[in-house]
């Protein structure tokens, strides 16, 4: 049995800010399931009383001195790589219906 | 020029005995990509104009300053290619995806600098997986990667142009990146040796992002020796990068006799192609030879290491790659190929509200039930010696309709990124159909003199890292 969905699948990709056509939805509903079907054997491991790792460095709270630091990307610099800019600000679309 | 010497050192003697000048080591380079690789496709920007200006340069600079410039520029002439997640001002930079086929980087990263700084001279930018996604070199958006043993095999994946360029004597260093294999396992198909160094070792700052607690910035070599120059300037602290660990590298190996090396008996179980067992075994008795002592351990958790990884990475993914807006670089969203958005799927489904105790926080346990199996693996062995792969390279087209097949090849190579341990992949040989076969090294953190002395044993005593494909 199919793990996920088809409207599960539209809400993954929903939160992930996919479009998908129809035939790719198809196609990630089976693909994705079979990935999640084989990840369950790690529901076969008792770990309830194993901490989490998120990263492996076990550094903590690195802070940097309080020095000069090199200078940040000039603004006309920093939009030459945007689809829209205007006078050295980013173009967006409106957010707010009118 | 007629022959080259393919290591740093060699070339250096070349350089200072004036075999060649700099500018001539780059036509050289620049004739055999031009002539080869539109086969290949190992890179998708050449940088000829740049790396030329850069090379009469270093010509000026060795006719005023003398053999001193070996000294101040330790990789003096050291022709190199990135893998095109490193970001090269000016240089356009497109992590192999449509989303990126326009962006012109505004900074370089870290490494770049690092190494420009050092003498090396950038000469293109290198196919990949796009986002280095893949483990064959079939994801890339404009187009695959073949192997140059055999174009109708892939090289491995995602550092896949870096592996065929070094291979193919089109550069002599190429630079690549390991989430989850993705130095280790190109360099085992196409028969280079590859680094992946302890995470927190070498900056990320200025690499595309794949997965944060994974990501590891590494090189593709002809040889130990090379791979071990490199990293002596691509490691350290770097104000960009807090994960960074100003550490004196150790594990120097003054006596074999004195060494363990462990072979992992969760790597050499079912699903291990015989070929790749018989050549890694191979490489084992060579070491039990020159006296090392060869004990078997246990990781318990090997088999549930590619769930963790692909619960875990994907995770990271669906964080790293929201940035792309189509706003401040970049096309919009629908330009992302399938595996960006099969990971990224996975990732927001395992992160979702429901799912995340199931999948992500399992994965995180498990995680740690991983890195206990290496501590106690090293608490008895100084090294463990596994297959990289667990069969020789593929056919192109093999798995590419079946992600999860793909995704499970990754099975010898993701507990190093998951444990953050360093790992070096060296050649040890060739299939029946005469296509390379590689093993690793895996080391405590920071034990990387380890790899590289034991790995320069291995490569004093074998030939299989100085054969090369008839193009």
């Amino acid at each position: 049995m199919a793990k996920l969905t088809k409207s599960d699948v539209l809400h993954v990709a929903k939160l992930s800010k996919l479009d998908l056509t129809s035939p790719e939805v198809e196609k990630f509903q089976s693909q994705l399931s079979e990935v999640l079907n084989y990840m369950d054997e790690l529901n076969t491991l008792d770990t309830d009383r194993v901490l989490p790792t998120s990263q492996s460095t076990g550094l903590e709270n690195v802070f940097r001195g309080d020095d000069h630091t090199n200078d940040c990307l000039a603004r006309d610099i920093a939009t030459t790589n945007a689809s829209r800019s205007d006078s050295s600000y980013f173009v967006t679309k409106g957010v707010l219906k009118k | 020029m007629n022959k080259l010497n393919l290591s740093i050192a060699g070339t250096h003697k070349d350089l200072k005995e004036k075999k060649y000048s700099v500018t001539e080591l780059v036509k050289y380079y620049l004739a055999r990509i031009a002539k080869y690789d539109k086969n290949l496709n190992s890179f998708l920007t050449v940088t000829t104009d740049y790396a030329l200006k850069a090379a009469r340069k270093q010509d000026n600079l060795l006719v005023s300053q003398g053999e001193g410039v070996f000294e101040d520029f330790p990789l003096f002439g050291v022709v190199t290619a990135f893998k095109d997640l490193y970001l090269t001002e000016g240089i356009r930079t497109t992590a192999a995806s449509r989303v990126l086929e326009n962006f012109i980087p505004q900074y370089s990263s870290t490494v770049v600098k690092k190494l420009e700084n050092a003498g090396c001279i950038l000469i293109g930018k290198t196919n990949c997986d796009a986002w280095a996604h893949g483990a064959s070199g079939e994801n890339s958006d404009f187009g695959p990667i073949k192997n140059p043993w055999n174009k109708d095999f892939v090289p491995g994946g995602s550092s896949s142009g870096s592996a065929v360029s070094v291979a193919s004597d089109f550069c002599l260093v190429a630079l690549g990146t390991d989430t989850g294999g993705s130095v280790r396992q190109p360099a085992s198909f196409c028969g280079v040796t590859g680094l992946k160094p302890t995470y927190g070792l070498v900056s990320r700052f200025g690499v595309v992002a794949m997965a944060s607690s994974l990501d590891c910035m590494g090189h593709l070599t002809n040889n130990v020796g090379d791979s071990r120059r490199v990293l002596e300037v691509t490691k350290g602290q770097d104000q960009f990068d807090s994960n960074i660990q100003s550490v004196k590298l150790a594990g120097e190996v003054r006596d074999i006799k004195k060494i363990t090396i462990g072979l992992p008996k969760d790597y050499f179980g079912q699903g291990l192609d015989n070929q790749v067992r018989t050549k890694v075994l191979a490489a084992a008795r060579f070491f039990e030879k020159q006296g090392a002592k060869i004990v078997d351990v246990d990781l318990p958790h090997t088999k549930y290491a590619t769930s963790v990884y692909y619960i875990i990475q994907p995770a990271e993914v669906a964080s790293n790659l929201g940035r792309y807006d189509g706003i401040r670089y970049g096309l919009s969203r629908d330009s992302f190929g399938d595996e960006a958005k099969r990971r990224i799927m996975l990732g927001s489904y395992v992160l979702s509200s429901g799912y995340y105790d199931r999948y992500y926080l399992k994965a995180a346990r498990v995680r740690t039930k991983l890195i206990e199996d290496f501590d106690k693996a090293f608490a008895k062995v100084d090294v463990l010696l596994a297959p990289v792969s667990p069969t020789p390279p593929f056919k192109l087209g093999e798995k590419t309709a079946d992600p999860l097949s793909m995704y499970l090849a990754d099975v010898y190579t993701v507990s190093a990124n998951l444990v953050g341990v360093p790992g070096l992949a060296l050649p040890a040989g060739f299939s029946d159909q005469g296509l390379p076969i590689g093993f690793q090294l895996i080391s405590q953190k920071f034990h990387e003199n380890m790899l590289f002395d034991l790995g320069e044993i291995f490569q004093r005593n074998t030939d299989y890292h100085s054969q090369k494909p008839k193009l």
